[in-house]
């Protein structure tokens, strides 16, 4: 008994302490714009690729997945990633299937599970154009169209076609040329 | 009568809201809805192609009328991450955070530390702009590195059929998509941070990884 009240205390003493490390009104470095950016700020939400989160991951562990960092994600999430795709897109499950990239079960979900997304510095940057692969991400890309095909479409893209197209193509409001390129709100 | 407008279009957004979870909309129950959930990330060379464009947006799913009460939290960080070697560990990063009316971004700079605790690099260049007011046109600023900045509401550019996704995944739609399909998030805005960054900067030449993180104190 004695020993769980010290283990109780222990945990208050842990989280009121942990509480106090944003408290920081006492060592704040004031900017010479007299604007206060002190403190520490802990993470609550992340994303690489779209959709990602959202169809990959189980939901008792969404959470967990925004607060693991990319370069542990693929130990922590890749089987429960191939496990949901092959519930997901059953296919996946015959040894040797692939999707158009080429890629098995594992291997396509050992790229997503590190939620990142690639990007080039040398030219087009987009998720998937026909000829370019995840060399960024532009905004009238089809990211869920490409997605849907990789999940569902098999080894040449034709496979499920009432499944690998949600047939909305493009967004509502047309993209700025110039910065800052999305367009102004309705 | 337009009270009554009013109420349907905001029941019909809390309904659709519910079941709205894609691209990264709404992803996890402890972010859903608050000033820190990420809604889209994009990374794409910009219209001065020796530049990059990150664009990081937030708060999704919202109806003209809730734009224009919508804001960006002070206790919110939005910080993007740049890997630069392969490790999937961030080398630079973007921090943007919202002051009286103002984002700040700094950077791109080498952290402090890495990983889920972060500290404002103040000792980084910085680059302010006013925050956007809703009806009103674009402000842009650029910084002494060559930093664009933008921050404020815009037109949400994410599409999808989402709804009818939710329906194929319980069930509810054996013949699959339709064709055509419906933008479920036509007509909603985002509060949308886009920062362009010289190449030279974020590694030059070659291949990066970027992700983008909210983080709050």
């Amino acid at each position: 008994m004695k020993n769980i009240k010290t283990i109780v205390y222990a945990l208050l003493i842990s989280a009121v302490a942990f509480n106090c490390s944003n408290d920081d009104d006492n060592s704040t470095p004031i900017e010479p714009t007299g604007i206060n950016f002190s403190g520490t700020y802990t993470q609550d939400d992340q994303m690489g690729r779209p959709a990602v989160n959202t169809v990959f991951v189980s939901a008792a562990s969404k959470n967990t997945f925004n607060t693991t960092i990319p370069s542990a994600q693929d130990a922590a999430f890749q089987g429960m990633f191939e496990t949901n795709l092959t519930a997901l897109s059953p296919a996946f499950a015959n040894p040797g299937d692939q999707n158009a990239l080429g890629q098995d079960a594992a291997a396509f979900t050992g790229l997503l599970a590190t939620d990142v997304l690639n990007i080039s510095l040398d030219g087009t940057t987009t998720f998937y154009d026909g000829t370019n692969v995840l060399t960024g991400r532009a905004l009238a890309d089809d990211v869920i169209t490409v997605e849907l095909l990789l999940i569902f479409g098999g080894e040449d893209f034709t496979e499920n076609p009432a499944l690998s197209d949600d047939h909305v193509d493009g967004n509502d409001k047309t993209f700025l040329t110039s910065f800052p390129y999305l367009a102004s709100p309705f | 009568m337009k009270k009554i407008k009013i109420l349907l279009g905001a029941s019909a957004i809390a309904v659709a809201g519910f079941f709205m979870v894609a691209a990264d909309h709404i992803d996890a129950p402890a972010v859903a809805g608050g000033t820190s959930d990420i809604t889209d990330f994009y990374a794409f060379q910009g219209e001065n192609t020796n530049n990059i464009a990150f664009v990081a947006n937030v708060q999704g799913l919202l109806s003209p009328t809730a734009t224009a009460g919508a804001a960006f939290d002070e206790n919110v960080l939005v910080e993007i991450n740049i890997d630069t070697d392969g490790d999937y560990v961030e080398d630079l990063v973007l921090q943007a955070i919202p002051r009286n009316g103002k984002m700040y971004v700094f950077g791109p700079v080498s952290p402090s530390t890495t990983g889920l605790n972060s500290v404002i690099q103040t000792s980084a260049v910085q680059t302010s702009v006013d925050i956007t007011a809703y009806g009103s046109p674009a402000v842009t600023a650029t910084g002494s590195n060559g930093v664009m900045v933008f921050a404020g509401p815009r037109d949400d550019p994410f599409f999808f059929d989402f709804a009818q996704y939710s329906e194929i995944i319980a069930g509810n739609a054996p013949g699959g998509f339709n064709n055509p399909g419906s933008d479920t998030f036509a007509g909603t805005n985002v509060m949308s941070i886009v920062i362009e960054v010289p190449k030279t900067l974020i590694g030059g030449t070659g291949n990066i990884n970027a992700w983008v993180e909210t983080k709050s104190k």
